[in-house]
């Protein structure tokens, strides 16, 4: 069972960068990417927004195979900045679990 | 199993902070393709390369050595390259470019900067003293090391007058356009790339080329800068017969070529794909960025002839 993590969840809230709220769950960005990555963006987005960092953690090779083309974003009915939110994922693993 | 993701971004991390390069380019490689053009140093308006072109032939390399270790037993030591590339340049032994590489790269950029002379846009630039831009570090999410680079690169173009810069590629384009102001606080350069500058200039070809082409639009060009337009204008002008793909323009389809570095693999497959809309008929693809023009090359396999634009641009602006 998966935990939330209060520290993650407070990161997440108070990010200028990461903003998934708008995400409608209509599948377009997974139909288009050109990744083929299934689980990015709104399955993972969802875990982050729960604050669950473990399932986010479990999904690195994800979030560091996408390709940040901008495909989905050109496509999303949300408006979601999804390459932004990417990055943030990104920025957390770097610091947080490869210690850069 | 993948190859290792910290140790591989920690790896190109070190670089930038120890050689403010992510890979060991020599000032001579970086600069080479300036000689005989007399670019004054420096000045209100400069070209900036970011050395994006000059470094592909060490980024072919370096995946062509990842892609050895790639599922295999040895990528479990890759955190010893890291450990070691602190003090000797390890990197420099995994990516040694081939000398064709090496020319075939210059050239590009000297060939951007033959078609901005052409067109009479003064401009400078600052051979060994300019700065890799940080697209790595911050694609990577190597965000304190990109921010510190990214702040070294704005302080040394203020200090020297700089108020205008000519870029090169989308990615250097996007990043000191789009990135650089959120991370530095009143950035006030102009950034434009070449192909912006030579279609407001409004050249006149010295020739018509009568060849079909096939556009290839950069992802970072098309959807993070929307420079579209100016590149067919630029070669519609020269007499190219452009074919739009379905997947073109802010549809673009990605070469692949963002994840070689972590995933060559994947980026191979991602490449394949795209050869395959883009090898349709008898005519070259045109790319405007140097990643997917080494990734397109490796996945064409010689099935598709792929070009940059600035070569076909200077076939027909510079009378070739």
């Amino acid at each position: 069972m998966s935990k939330v993590n209060p520290e993650f969840l407070k990161k997440v809230k108070t990010s200028d960068e990461f903003n998934a709220s708008a995400c409608l769950n209509c599948g377009v960005c997974t139909a288009v990417c050109p990744a083929d990555i299934e689980l990015l963006p709104r399955k993972l987005f969802r875990y982050v927004l729960l604050g669950l960092d473990d399932k986010v953690r479990e999904h690195q090779k994800e979030i560091f195979s996408c390709l940040l083309c901008r495909m989905c974003e050109e496509n999303c009915t949300g408006d979601v900045h999804i390459s932004e939110n990417v990055l943030f994922l990104r920025q957390y693993f770097t610091k947080e679990v490869f210690k850069l | 199993m993948p190859l290792p993701t910290g140790d591989i971004i920690g790896l190109l991390r070190d670089n930038l902070v120890i050689r403010k390069t992510v890979f060991p380019i020599s000032k001579k490689n970086a600069t080479g393709w300036a000689s005989g053009l007399d670019i004054p140093v420096g000045g209100e308006t400069v070209i900036y390369t970011g050395s994006m072109y000059q470094l592909l032939p060490y980024i072919i390399a370096s995946v062509k050595s990842l892609e050895l270790f790639e599922d295999t037993f040895f990528e479990n030591f890759v955190f010893l390259a890291r450990f070691f590339n602190r003090f000797i340049n390890v990197s420099s032994f995994i990516a040694i470019p081939s000398g064709k590489d090496v020319r075939e790269y210059s050239t590009i950029v000297r060939n951007i900067a033959r078609l901005l002379i052409n067109a009479g846009v003064k401009f400078g630039y600052f051979y060994e003293k300019e700065l890799y831009s940080g697209t790595l570090a911050h694609d990577l999410g190597a965000e304190d090391t990109f921010r510190e680079h990214a702040r070294n690169v704005y302080a040394m173009l203020k200090k020297e007058g700089v108020k205008s810069i000519i870029t090169v590629d989308p990615h250097t384009t996007n990043l000191m356009r789009s990135v650089y102001p959120v991370f530095i606080d009143d950035f006030d350069l102009e950034v434009k790339s070449y192909l912006e500058v030579l279609a407001e200039k409004d050249i006149e070809p010295e020739k018509q080329i009568g060849e079909d082409l096939i556009i290839h639009d950069s992802c970072m060009y098309a959807r993070g800068e929307r420079i579209i337009d100016e590149p067919r204008t630029l070669l519609s002008k020269a007499g190219y017969n452009l074919i739009e793909l379905k997947d073109s323009r802010e549809m673009t389809h990605c070469c692949g070529g963002p994840i070689e570095s972590l995933f060559p693999s994947a980026a191979n497959r991602i490449g394949a794909k795209r050869v395959e809309h883009l090898a349709d008929g008898n005519a070259s693809a045109v790319t405007m960025c140097p990643i997917c023009l080494a990734t397109l090359k490796k996945a064409s396999e010689g099935k598709l002839r792929v070009e940059d634009i600035s070569t076909l641009l200077a076939r027909a602006y510079c009378g070739e």
